[in-house]
């Protein structure tokens, strides 16, 4: 019901008087209403910006915020009044659907800012008056179609594979993608250079060469050199279809693929080949054969895998259809139209060219696109007049859908543009994204370092004391974690170096995997033979605490407070703790800390890679607590 | 050709009556309406000032023009009975409203009505209805009027009822109720003989009562 009615309520009741009289029954009893039916006005305060009401306009829609009870959740009792911290300019409009009953959107106001805010109110946008609602769904759904691409463009190219995919997999990222590998890029251009040869070897077997000694008559290139075109041919051919082959083996959905019309366009450049091997040296379908050669040409759409504008006029025209269809028809109409007038108009000429209607079809294209090729002209004068009109007509109706086609065209390519910038900006966000983590997850070691927990002396208090008391919270959260999973936290490139330690060997310094980090952490955990035995390289001795299960932590970076280690600037890496491995034998199983030996807490350390979270092959049954060297950088 | 450009001519043509009708409508939404002083009405009416402000301030939501016409009226009163048919009824109530018969209701008329059929007592009530009832207004009630009002009521519950509505339903109702309203069986109450009836039924004179704290 719509809430203005919820006004006239009062005098429906009233006017239910007029049925008593003939009431068969007794009337029920009215309901008791309990509030009091004084209206008052109700002050809501957003963010500052203090808006008044009645509380009956909040009540008419019961059903969203303002309208519930939930409204109670935001009382302020010392000020009296509801307190809502959100945007005070779209408030405005909130409240001026609670008045008028009709949600408009403003038009200066983002998409999403506006539907977090109805969402929030619990107004259904569908409610939005007819004269915003066709912005507000344009609107609405560019910008689904804008995320729907974004994360395309996220899942699709530049992400790295998943470690465990298949080689089919990895074929078909090639195909789809050839920026990713070097095999996949020589590849693409292996190919895009054999459709050039090939298409360009068509062009060339047609034009005529000098005729072979001892005749007269021009030879066409083709039937001169014909072992070589026929080489090149078949070179080419054997390539597409080797690729189309390799495609086809890679394709996580075979069918889909062969429907695609990529696939399409390479079976039909590839099918008059094979068609000419079987088919027999007759003459009769030998004529056939040669149409069949057309078909060759192609080849040259196979170049749309290899250039975007070709794809974007592909999907432009796709999208435009019902324009061009509409072109089509009308032209047709008026050719029609046209052609019908002039035959008759010319009807009476002696040796006229407008023989019928159909030939005078040919006139009426020529003259309606403004070709004027003059092979066909009208004599009599009624034929002249109407030709003029055709000429004039045939302009307009082919201006018509044209525009409409070049603004489809720009909005694609617009998109696509931002498509590849967004890509671009995406990987700097990224980035950024990852610093601000890894400066959490390093403050949070950098605190542990510096003996947080244990409050320790008075030079660390300085330190202490420039976190806020969230920082101080949210350490103490991830220490309950670590003390919960008896696993600690620690960095990348320790973690790494641990591997590292493993494959090599004992290593005194960890000045190295810096610049090769990448290679550490994708290479970092070869396949690992028996011993488990880490040795963890520690910074600095003040972190241990030996006595417990708790490793030492691994102060390794610094972000902002000047190097106390030695370690140079590892500001790049990546703070996922997840590692790259590209060996399949590491899935899951959590390593626990086997409990140490009671050690001087400067030299002997229980041997794990205490992480949580990092998983690893449990094979450490062999673990053994032998020699843990500590080194300092 | 020729036919094209006479299509044209005959498009504009046809669009000049439309627009003066536009003209029109617009000057009557412009006209506006504002009621009478409110202390002006608080005198004439049952209610306090404050339940004026309340309902004046809904009806001016609804109506900014100040007045409601016959179609409003029946849509809003509609929005109440989904179940049926509520435009026959709302009509008659219309006319009951609109006591200077304008074909349009004034706050002042929506204000006196609610004031007699909430505050008024018994007497000003069955005066009321049966004004309702009285569709030509010539102070008696005749079998047909009857008829016409109950069946409207009886529109208004739609179709799925149960148990389900026949076809003497509405009759049989009317029959009833004149054989309890016509005292002097002479086929046509008058206005006495309804409020004879009507006080002399305890029902009707309890449910009276009923309605009083809507506002």
């Amino acid at each position: 019901m719509a809430a203005g009615v919820a006004t006239w309520l009062p005098f429906a009741r009233a006017a239910a008087v007029g049925w008593l009289p003939l009431a068969k029954k007794t009337m029920p009893k009215p309901p008791v209403d309990k509030k009091s039916r004084n209206d008052e006005i109700l002050f809501v305060n957003v963010s500052g910006l203090r808006f008044q009401t009645w509380k009956n306009t909040l009540d008419r829609y019961p059903d969203t915020l303002l309208g519930s009870s939930e409204k109670e959740f935001f009382y302020n009792e010392d000020t009296q009044e509801y307190f809502f911290d959100r945007d005070p300019e779209m408030f405005r409009h909130i409240l001026n659907f609670y008045r008028t009953g009709k949600l408009h959107y403003p038009r200066q106001e983002c998409i999403q800012a506006f539907d977090e805010e109805l969402a929030f109110y619990g107004i259904v946008p569908d409610i939005i008056g007819d004269c915003c609602m066709e912005e507000y769904r344009d609107r609405k759904k560019e910008n689904q179609e804008r995320l729907a691409e974004d994360t395309e463009a996220e899942n699709a190219t530049d992400t790295p594979l998943p470690p465990h995919s298949t080689s089919r997999e990895r074929l078909w990222r090639a195909f789809e993608n050839p920026h990713t590998s070097t095999m996949a890029l020589v590849f693409y251009y292996v190919t895009g250079f054999f459709i050039a040869v090939s298409v360009i070897a068509n062009v060339v077997e047609t034009v005529p060469c000098r005729p072979p000694k001892g005749s007269k008559k021009d030879l066409p290139c083709g039937e001169k050199y014909t072992l070589a075109f026929f080489c090149m041919d078949t070179a080419c051919v054997l390539i597409f279809t080797f690729e189309y082959l390799m495609r086809l083996f890679a394709a996580p959905s075979r069918c889909k693929f062969m429907r695609s019309v990529m696939s399409v366009i390479d079976v039909v450049a590839i099918m008059p080949y094979y068609i000419g091997l079987v088919m027999p040296e007759n003459e009769d379908v030998s004529g056939a054969f040669v149409t069949l050669r057309v078909f060759r040409v192609f080849r040259i759409f196979k170049f749309s895998r290899h250039s975007q504008g070709l794809r974007i006029l592909g999907y432009t025209l796709k999208s435009c259809a019902s324009e061009l269809g509409f072109l089509l028809f009308s032209l047709t109409m008026a050719i029609i139209i046209f052609a019908t007038v002039m035959f008759y108009a010319e009807k009476g000429t002696k040796g006229t060219n407008f023989t019928s209607i159909p030939a005078s079809f040919w006139y009426t294209i020529v003259t309606m696109t403004t070709l004027g090729y003059g092979d066909m002209v009208p004599n009599t004068i009624a034929g002249k007049i109407f030709g003029s009109i055709c000429s004039l007509s045939g302009v307009l109706v082919i201006a018509l859908p044209v525009p409409v086609i070049v603004s489809n065209f720009s909005r694609i390519y617009h998109q696509n543009q931002r498509a590849d910038k967004m890509r671009a900006q995406q990987k700097v966000r990224l980035a950024r994204i990852r610093l601000a983590k890894k400066g959490t997850t390093n403050a949070f070691l950098q605190y542990k370092e510096e003996g947080g927990f244990q409050g320790r002396g008075s030079d660390n208090a300085l330190c202490l004391k420039n976190r806020s008391s969230f920082e101080h919270q949210h350490h103490h959260l991830l220490h309950c974690l670590e003390k919960t999973t008896n696993h600690e936290f620690t960095d990348e490139l320790t973690f790494s170096e641990m591997c590292m330690t493993e494959s090599v060997g004992y290593r005194t310094s960890r000045s190295t995997s810096i610049s090769s980090q990448q290679g550490v952490a994708t290479s970092c955990c070869p396949r690992r033979a028996k011993r488990r035995a880490i040795r963890l390289a520690n910074s600095t001795v003040s972190v241990s605490r030996g006595s417990v299960q708790e490793l030492d932590t691994l102060q390794v970076h610094k972000t902002s407070a000047g190097p106390q280690s030695s370690r140079s600037s590892l500001n790049a890496r990546t703070e996922d703790l997840k590692l790259n491995c590209e060996d399949r034998d590491f899935t899951a199983a959590i390593i626990s800390i086997p409990t140490p030996p009671a050690n001087t807490p400067d030299e002997s350390l229980p041997p794990s890679p205490a992480i949580p979270g990092i998983l690893r092959n449990s094979r450490p049954t062999s673990f053994t607590h032998e020699t843990v060297k500590i080194s300092s950088l | 050709m020729g036919a094209v450009v006479g299509t044209l001519t005959l498009q504009t043509r046809q669009r000049r009556p439309s627009s003066d009708k536009v003209d029109d409508d617009l000057e009557l939404s412009v006209v506006c309406h504002r009621p009478e002083g409110l202390e002006k009405l608080e005198a004439q009416t049952n209610f306090s000032k404050k339940e004026l402000q309340v309902l004046y301030r809904g009806f001016k939501n609804e109506c900014p023009s100040g007045v409601v016409n016959e179609e409003m009226f029946k849509q809003i009163y509609s929005q109440f009975f989904p179940h049926g048919d509520a435009s026959t009824y709302a009509h008659y109530l219309f006319n009951a409203f609109d006591s200077s018969h304008n074909g349009s209701i004034k706050f002042e008329d929506f204000v006196r009505a609610l004031s007699i059929l909430l505050r008024g007592t018994t007497t000003e009530k069955l005066q009321w209805t049966f004004n309702l009832y009285d569709i030509n207004r010539d102070g008696y009630i005749n079998k047909e009027e009857m008829t016409d009002i109950v069946k409207a009521i009886y529109d208004m519950m739609g179709r799925f009822t149960y148990p389900a509505l026949k076809t003497d339903t509405t009759k049989q109702h009317v029959d009833a109720f004149f054989q309890k309203m016509d005292k002097n069986r002479d086929g046509v109450v008058t206005l006495d003989e309804f409020i004879l009836s009507c006080q002399e039924d305890e029902n009707i004179m309890r449910s009276l009562q009923l309605f009083e704290n809507v506002i």
